[in-house]
């Protein structure tokens, strides 16, 4: 089990759910996981080969993926995962 | 930045004082902070805090640039602006505004759209760019430039309930240079994918607060006090009220500055995130015989059929109906994982389809089934139904 943060552009996909429990052993398990559970929510994480989006960041604690096993980064049960997407809003 | 030719007035030590007094900032902090030269790129609801506190702080120079005009829905979160400003250019407001906050300081106007024309030669004068833009290519535009510039960017980024800090491209004390935006995300979503705060919303109070952090940090940056958030990616909810600090690096593929860099100008930031259909490649088509080896083959596709609903009835290929008129609002049913094949009558109404999804949503996968229903008939199942 592991705590995953969905952010505020992609509540909406989550039935407005800030923090999700997943049961999983490795990065990959929680997008799976995601992706089943939330079919709109997929297509914001995943691009058409199935992997992460270059514009969406996710953390394992205080680190980004891309600085530990990408997808295979291993999750533990304290661990809490952050999707980070990107946002340009500055205001106009 | 330190200059020993930086002379306080003693109306300026009286005004700076409760700065000057804190042991770790002291006068040599506001020396610097005085000969300092901040561009503030969007005067909107990020700018407006860091220009007032950046005004307030002393900063000697501040750039401001904007195109833009001060219009009535600006007022529930940019507090640079009064309803006497309505209409008036953002840019000469702010500067009236932070005149009369402090009049010690030199404000340089810039009524123009940053571009790739223009980027280099606003930028080049300044010492610290700040980053409060409302849109991706922008946000490139600004970093690029930054980058090849080599200035320190202090980004702020918001958005409903959610805002985003962080210092780029910064070379700390001991030399090291920090990551930049293109480090932290290499490519832009495409367009509709994220809607702008202009389609989402903002709470009017998180720029205030995520702008606020964002002057902080360019206090730092110019005096060196303290530690600065390069290399650290500060996310804030204000809904659920929790920050985290998440620690960003250098991309060895990163195209500006990575192992093997690609970028040496600035380049056509619209196209690079996907804005310019024009430019775009053709759009992909398919035959009806290709599609009818999909067919046979149990290929993985998705057909939309953007005819009308009393056309459907006539004859179809079993596609899912989403007529022309209502193709936006049903953006959603379309894969993005898939091969989309999509079809009308004869290609026309199918090809205005695959446009406007392109356009609006940044579909990749759509093809147009060229001829349509009809060529597929006449070439394949010339027993159907025609009209």
């Amino acid at each position: 089990m592991a705590t995953v943060i969905i952010p505020t552009p992609l509540r909406k996909f989550t039935n407005n759910t800030a923090k999700l429990i997943i049961n999983a052993g490795n990065v990959q398990d929680v997008v799976n996981d995601l992706s089943l559970n939330f079919p709109e929510l997929k297509r914001h994480l995943l691009d058409e080969n199935g992997k992460i989006r270059s514009f969406v960041n996710v953390f394992v604690g205080d680190d980004d993926i891309r600085d530990l096993q990408q997808e295979n980064t291993s999750v533990k049960e304290e661990s809490v995962i952050s999707i980070v997407p990107a946002i340009a809003g500055g205001v106009k | 930045m330190a200059n020993d030719t930086i002379q306080f007035t003693k109306e300026e030590l009286a005004r700076y004082n409760r700065h000057i007094i804190i042991p770790e900032f002291g006068m040599e902090a506001q020396k610097k902070l005085k000969a300092a030269k901040v561009l503030v790129i969007g005067s909107g609801g990020l700018g407006s805090p860091v220009l007032l506190y950046l005004a307030a702080a002393g900063v000697g120079t501040l750039g401001i640039v904007d195109f833009d005009v001060v219009d009535d829905s600006n007022l529930q979160r940019q507090v640079l602006f009064g309803i006497d400003e309505i209409g008036k250019p953002k840019v000469e407001a702010a500067k009236r505004r932070l005149e009369s906050l402090n009049p010690h300081i030199k404000i340089n106007l810039y009524n123009t759209h940053i571009n790739s024309g223009n980027a280099l030669d606003i930028i080049r004068d300044y010492d610290v760019v700040a980053d409060g833009t409302d849109n991706f290519p922008t946000r490139y535009l600004v970093n690029d430039a930054s980058v090849l510039l080599g200035k320190p960017n202090v980004y702020a980024s918001i958005f409903q309930f959610e805002g985003q800090v962080s210092v780029f491209n910064y070379t700390n004390a001991k030399g090291e240079l920090g990551p930049n935006y293109r480090d932290l995300y290499p490519t832009p979503p495409p367009p509709g994918l994220v809607p702008s705060c202009a389609e989402g919303g903002v709470l009017g109070v998180l720029p205030g607060i995520v702008g606020s952090l964002q002057a902080s940090e360019v206090i730092k940056v110019i005096t060196g006090v303290g530690e600065t958030l390069s290399g650290r990616f500060f996310i804030f909810d204000a809904l659920n009220f929790e920050t985290r600090t998440f620690k960003i690096k250098r991309n060895p593929t990163n195209p500006l500055n990575g192992e093997n860099p690609t970028i040496k100008e600035l380049i056509d930031y619209e196209q690079f995130c996907g804005m310019k259909a024009v430019e775009k490649s053709p759009m992909k088509e398919i035959t009806v015989s290709e599609l009818y080896d999909m067919q046979v083959n149990g290929e993985p596709f998705q057909l939309i059929d953007v005819r009308e609903p009393h056309e459907y009835d006539i004859v179809n290929l079993a596609g899912e109906l989403i007529p022309l008129a209502t193709i936006a609002a049903n953006a959603d049913r379309i894969s993005r994982d898939k091969k989309v094949i999509v079809q009308c009558k004869l290609g026309g109404r199918s090809a205005k389809a695959i446009q406007e999804l392109e356009e609006k949503f940044g579909f990749t996968n759509l093809y147009n089934l060229k001829g349509g229903i009809m060529a597929y008939i006449d070439e394949l199942e010339p027993e159907w139904t025609r009209y």
